[in-house]
């Protein structure tokens, strides 16, 4: 097994004539967190989404746990199920109660029995503290709620790594801690996550590394104390600036 | 144009606000429907009494059946037509785009009552002709009036739906193919238990719609000498000199069956608004 369980090198990813991500490079390490920030449209979430292929690299690779992506892999499917992703706007499927909408890929994908995937979304549930929105639609749960939801229903596939694109960036302030908080319990629980944010406590209580991106490129590298005490480079500086008063 | 932006601020609130979906009053009440049943009705009350009428509609309804079942199978196979070219359509295969895009633009480019004739003379013909020169051997008299009838209509019929289906998944955001797929379904799975069943009930009325529109439009296989309704109506005024007894059973008869599965259809979709899903 691999020290690496993501090795993404030399990733370059082109919109039209835009250049989203300019050759980046990056090891993430088992079981460790992984916060990028920068600005926007600096490629954090582009890089993100390269990680499991939602967004296709124009060049470049991934590897995931020693194997490495293709768009025409056969196992994509495959690598993809072990791979969680929380997305900004939550995702859920309207049409499936909370407790359906983390049933159904274990059933489709991982072909667990109705009565397995509901043991498990039960528990997943009772995790993020909302066992008893079981039976509730999306459309009538809170924003917290539905993104902790949607943190269940991509627990329940078992992930070796679980992707976060900027997840409490659309909830209102009262909500994002409740997320967090689940969040935070992940990390400590030893979950290698990769999470997009601007929330820099989440950084500071539970980031293992931060990675500063700027103009499709890793600028900085460090721990969060490197970073917020002794910011290597201008941009970096100034983008701390901006955010931290 | 300033005005424009003004008068918003002139306008003057009504005095007391109703909910007047929460009352009945009379102004809510389906008038025209009434108007309606009492056409029926009276119509009905002339068909027992006199003997003209009653003639006619016993020589029409025998049509009723053929009007029905190829309203019915013809939607059932436009609906599966339209379902597979829908998905066609929005395919990054470039062969099965085009071949879906090309379905879609000729048929809608010809009209309906030509294409009756067209299929069911020219199509069906040529693909008899194909068949044979496969070895299959099958003759042009092998196909009844009445098959050629329902494939003339759901071919027709599946290039409208198939335009239903396409907006149907297109207005299903991207992030629920993309969570489906992060999730690690296929294309396929993410398209039949998350895509479609949204995009099936986004576009139930349009469905519906379009199915009293068949039942309308099966009028049309009457031109193939297909015993429908409008057939027979047309076979009585023909031998019998009654225009003005056979079109109005014959419109009449039309009429029932579209208010009734519109309020059908009312029904359903006013039961899903509530629901919520």
């Amino acid at each position: 097994m691999a020290d690496n369980i993501i090795e993404i090198k030399d990733l370059y990813r082109y919109f039209g004539k835009v250049k989203a991500l300019d050759g980046v490079s990056l090891n993430v390490k088992r079981g460790s967190v992984v916060v990028v920030i920068g600005p926007s449209g600096s490629g954090k979430s582009t890089m993100l989404r390269c990680i499991n292929h939602l967004e296709v690299p124009t060049s470049g690779e991934v590897w995931i746990d020693g194997v490495c992506l293709e768009s025409k892999h056969e196992k994509l499917d495959n690598i993809r199920a072990d791979i969680g992703m929380v997305f900004q706007l939550f995702n859920l499927f309207p049409h499936l109660t909370a407790l359906e909408n983390i049933t159904m890929a274990q059933k489709a994908v991982r072909k667990r029995s109705e009565a397995e995937a509901r043991e498990i979304a039960l528990q997943k549930l009772e995790r993020v503290g909302i066992l008893e929105k079981a039976d509730v639609y999306p459309d009538n749960l809170s924003g917290g709620q539905q993104q902790r939801v949607a943190i269940a229903r991509a627990l329940a596939m078992d992930p070796k790594i679980m992707l976060f694109d900027e997840p409490t960036s659309a909830l209102d302030p009262e909500m994002i801690k409740e997320v967090l908080d689940v969040m935070l319990d992940l990390a400590e629980e030893g979950m290698t996550m990769v999470v997009v944010t601007h929330e820099m406590s989440f950084a500071r209580a539970a980031a293992d590394e931060i990675i500063f991106m700027d103009e499709g490129k890793i600028v900085e590298q460090t721990t969060p104390d490197g970073l917020f005490n002794n910011p290597q480079h201008e941009r970096t500086k100034l983008f701390l600036s901006q955010i931290l008063d | 144009m300033g005005d424009l932006y003004h008068s918003q601020k002139q306008f003057d609130p009504p005095e007391e606000i109703v909910d007047e979906s929460q009352i009945k009053t009379w102004r809510s009440h389906p008038w025209w429907l009434y108007l309606l049943i009492v056409i029926l009705i009276a119509t009905a009350v002339g068909i027992y009494t006199q003997e003209n009428l009653q003639e006619a509609f016993m020589f029409i309804i025998r049509g009723i059946g053929v009007t029905v079942i190829i309203a019915i199978v013809s939607y059932l196979i436009a609906i599966l037509l339209g379902l597979l070219t829908g998905l066609g359509r929005i395919s990054r295969n470039v062969f099965v785009n085009n071949i879906a895009t090309f379905y879609v633009e000729f048929l809608r480019g010809i009209p309906m009552r030509v294409l009756i004739f067209f299929i069911a003379l020219v199509g069906v013909p040529v693909v008899v002709d194909w068949m044979n020169a496969l070895g299959i051997p099958i003759e042009n008299k092998d196909i009844p009036m009445e098959a050629r009838a329902v494939i003339a209509l759901s071919v027709t019929y599946g290039a409208f739906l198939a335009e239903i289906f396409r907006a149907g998944i297109q207005s299903i955001g991207r992030g629920q193919m993309e969570a489906a797929r992060s999730l690690g379904m296929s294309f396929g799975k993410a398209m039949r238990y998350v895509i479609l069943p949204q995009a099936v009930r986004n576009v139930l009325p349009a469905l519906g719609n379009d199915f009293v529109a068949m039942v309308k439009d099966s009028s049309l296989v009457s031109l193939l000498a297909v015993g429908d309704i409008t057939y027979m109506a047309k076979v009585y005024s023909g031998s019998t000199f009654r225009f003005r007894e056979a079109y109005t059973i014959l419109s009449l008869s039309y009429l029932t069956m579209t208010v009734v599965l519109s309020r059908i259809m009312n029904r359903i979709e006013k039961r899903m608004r509530t629901d919520g899903r």
